[in-house]
């Protein structure tokens, strides 16, 4: 029987089962019920036709789960999640979407007009039907600004035998690589949000980048196909083979809204020997109105493992959006040589929560890491910044910088710095510097003195502030991401 | 033209104008002297519009308009220009962004086309020339890290790149050696022209030595106390405040 025949017999057995369960759905339905049970991920993973190690990783993960308490050492508030009360797979085309951009929220569309998309996009963006599997080409207009070129680089890709596909593809395309490194930096056990992810995922990007190889661009989602299915509970995974540099930009300025209001991502990034991987963000979901209701509560899991000698992993983050963001993008320094870095820009604004930092674990000798994060809180927002940096004995000369500053608008934000270092090597050294500062009534007007208005002043001198950070981006998306700093904060002062 | 009338402004509810008169032409420099706390920041804050300061009575009128219903960057787009007296730092922020951000701020307010990125360094290398300065210090963030004579060109150089048509200048000299004044003083004068109306303020006379003003007023107690010409300067910097009813060794 063929393996299509058979995955489709698998299912209608399936549906058939799931009926006596109380549910009704078919092959055809394209949302599944509410709530989350063994089912439930085996329809999931029915829909995906996975391979059976791959049901099995998941059902292992929820088993986990259950048994797992959400945590609480966050600072931040929020009310109770009920996890029963979700949709746990939903493909796009079956909500509700506005008929046109006159339906869409017109706050949204002041928004896309000041960070300049063209009204096609704006569509796109804002979900507007008929435009499913168009690609918003926001951050990267300025280079790639056609579907046609976007096809022409993905076969330039696919000659130098790089892989850039949905994950549910890759599973299909080269299980191998799925199978070997799915779970190896993140594992199903992790954390609360990470094995949730792992019961439930439904998609994400998965990148492979042959030995030897320099992939010529930046690598985004926009040159995924299909790609308006980023889902709640995205999954990606990036390899980097020996000697392989590749640079991956994840998320878009514009903001998105999105009516689920959970999101548990994970992120797993491989760096084998003399490889680099520089992984980008612009996280910028819907925070919700002033009173902070409706928006998004963002659980990111982001581990890169540097598992080989003179890797490098470098995060860059630019977090403006989301009502809670829960969010440590962290480096596993294995490989000896091996270096990480975090570059953070967040912004919070109104009633915005993040709780947000790093991990740099170093392992191997003579491992290097450098932490820079940047903070601005203003309204009556609330932001930690927590880092670890640990340093195990065999990590011989390993080294770290770490420099945290904050930013207040206003007097009622709050910001707050928790730094754990632990090293258990006495050759390491570790640095630790913070400031806290504000926006002072001179430099505003000092600012206005000289033409400008008082918002642009404000965001001129906190994209002064970020400088450090944003100068990491790609250029393409340095530029969106300096109006958006601006954009982030308005009604902030005054 | 530039004409003040009768302004009272209070801070925290004192009083520290108490009805200055001044009439500014084109192309004039006037010079305002004044021992501590006489109000002479006060009035140069006032006309800019800082936030904090409550005009009770009198009025501004420039060029036509009342200056006192503009907003600060208003006031800036219609050619007023304060070099302050202690230039604010801004980290991360070059002084060419800044310049560039503040000259189309200005541009578009008044309803005129930007100036792209080329236009913009034509611009401003034709003025580092005129003041005669390098670009060096074009790239640096603004104000930071700047000695005190850097601080005062730098506002030098602002105020030529943005062309004002009404320069105040409060206490440009102060923190500054007789070296370092000279060369803020020379680009000020460079600047001199016949549409342009300057007001310097300060406490000392040597200022006035190198930029020399048509007309210099005393003001103390919140009030124009006397008017005259350079002479002035020199009859004060010999006889001091005293005769104004200040004892500053007090």
């Amino acid at each position: 029987m063929a393996a299509s025949t058979e995955t489709a017999d698998q299912v209608r057995a399936f549906t058939e089962k799931e009926y006596e369960y109380g549910f009704t759905t078919d092959i055809e339905s394209e949302v599944a019920p509410k709530g989350l049970n063994e089912d439930i991920i085996r329809f999931i993973s029915a829909k995906k036709e996975e391979p059976e190690w791959l049901l099995e990783w998941r059902l292992r993960a929820f088993q986990a789960w259950k048994a797992m308490e959400e945590p609480h050492w966050p600072a931040l508030t929020y009310g109770p999640i009920d996890y029963q009360d979700a949709h746990y797979y939903a493909a796009p085309k079956m909500k509700a979407k506005p008929k046109s951009l006159d339906e869409v929220d017109p706050e949204l569309l002041k928004t896309y007009a000041k960070l300049g998309i063209p009204l096609k996009e704006q569509a796109i963006l804002a979900g507007v039907e008929g435009t499913e599997g168009q690609s918003p080409a926001v951050a990267v207009d300025a280079v790639f600004d056609s579907v046609s070129v976007a096809t022409t680089y993905k076969a330039k890709l696919e000659e130098m035998g790089i892989i850039f596909c949905a994950i549910s593809e890759a599973v299909h395309k080269c299980p191998e690589l799925v199978r070997k490194y799915l779970g190896s930096v993140v594992p199903y056990t992790d954390n609360f949000f990470a094995t949730l992810n792992s019961a439930v995922f439904t998609d994400g990007s998965f990148v492979y980048i042959p030995k030897g190889v320099r992939c010529p661009m930046e690598l985004s989602t926009y040159f995924r196909i299909n790609q308006a299915n980023t889902g709640q509970f995205e999954r990606t995974l990036i390899i980097a083979d020996e000697g392989s540099y590749v640079s991956y930009l994840e998320g878009c300025t514009a903001p998105k809204r999105d009516e689920n209001q959970l999101h548990a991502a994970v992120v797993e990034l491989v760096a084998l020997d003399n490889a680099t991987i520089k992984y980008s963000t612009v996280q910028n979901w819907y925070p919700g109105d002033e009173n902070g209701v409706g928006g998004i509560y963002n659980f990111v899991t982001k581990r890169g493992a540097c598992r080989g000698v003179n890797s490098k992993i470098s995060w860059t983050q630019v977090e403006t959006g989301s009502a809670i963001t829960w969010k440590y993008p962290s480096c596993i320094l294995q490989g000896d040589n091996s270096v990480g870095e975090f570059y953070s820009v967040a912004i919070t604004n109104n009633r915005q929560q993040a709780d947000t930092g790093t991990k740099m674990i170093h392992i191997g000798r003579n491992t290097r890491s450098t932490i820079v994060s940047k903070g601005i809180s203003a309204g009556k927002a609330q932001q930690t910044y927590r880092g670890l940096v640990k340093i195990l004995p065999k990590a011989e000369g390993a080294r770290n910088h770490t420099q945290c500053d904050s930013l207040l608008i206003g007097d009622q934000c709050g910001a707050h710095t928790v730094p754990y270092i632990e090293s258990r090597n006495r050759s390491a050294r570790i640095e630790h510097e913070a400031t806290t500062a504000k926006i002072s009534e001179d430099q505003l007007f000092y600012c206005r003195q000289r033409g400008l208005a008082e918002e642009d002043a404000v965001s001129l001198i906190v994209n002064g502030f970020c400088k450090e950070v944003l100068k990491e981006l790609p250029m393409e998306f340095a530029v969106e991401a300096q109006k958006l700093v601006g954009i982030s904060l308005e009604g902030s002062v005054g | 033209m530039i004409e003040i009338k009768n302004l009272h402004a209070t801070v925290d509810g004192k009083e520290i104008l108490k009805g200055i008169d001044l009439t500014i032409r084109p192309g004039e420099v006037h010079a305002i002297m004044g021992p501590n706390g006489s109000g002479k920041s006060t009035l140069s804050y006032v006309l800019a519009g800082r936030e904090g300061y409550e005009i009770t009575k009198g009025s501004v009128n420039y060029f036509g308009q009342d200056l006192l219903a503009l907003e600060p960057e208003e006031r800036a787009a219609e050619g007023l220009f304060l070099a302050f007296q202690y230039p604010v730092e801004i980290p991360g922020v070059a002084n060419t962004t800044f310049l560039k951000s503040a000259i189309n701020a200005m541009r578009k307010r008044r309803g005129e086309s930007e100036l792209d990125a080329m236009q913009f360094l034509k611009h401003i290398r034709a003025k580092t020339k005129q003041l005669g300065m390098t670009d060096e210090m074009l790239k640096r963030a603004v104000n930071v890290g700047f000695s005190g004579g850097e601080k005062k060109r730098n506002e030098t150089l602002q105020m030529a790149v943005l062309e004002p048509k009404f320069a105040i200048l409060d206490e440009t000299d102060s923190g500054l050696d007789i070296d370092a004044l000279k060369i803020v003083a020379d680009g000020v004068n460079a600047l001199r022209s016949p549409e342009r109306s300057m007001l310097v303020i300060t406490h000392y006379q040597r200022l006035l030595d190198y930029i020399v003003p048509d007309y210099v007023h005393v003001l103390a107690h919140g009030r124009i106390q006397r008017s005259g010409g350079k002479e002035l300067a020199l009859e004060l910097e010999k006889n001091g405040y005293k005769e104004f009813g200040v004892d500053e060794a007090a």
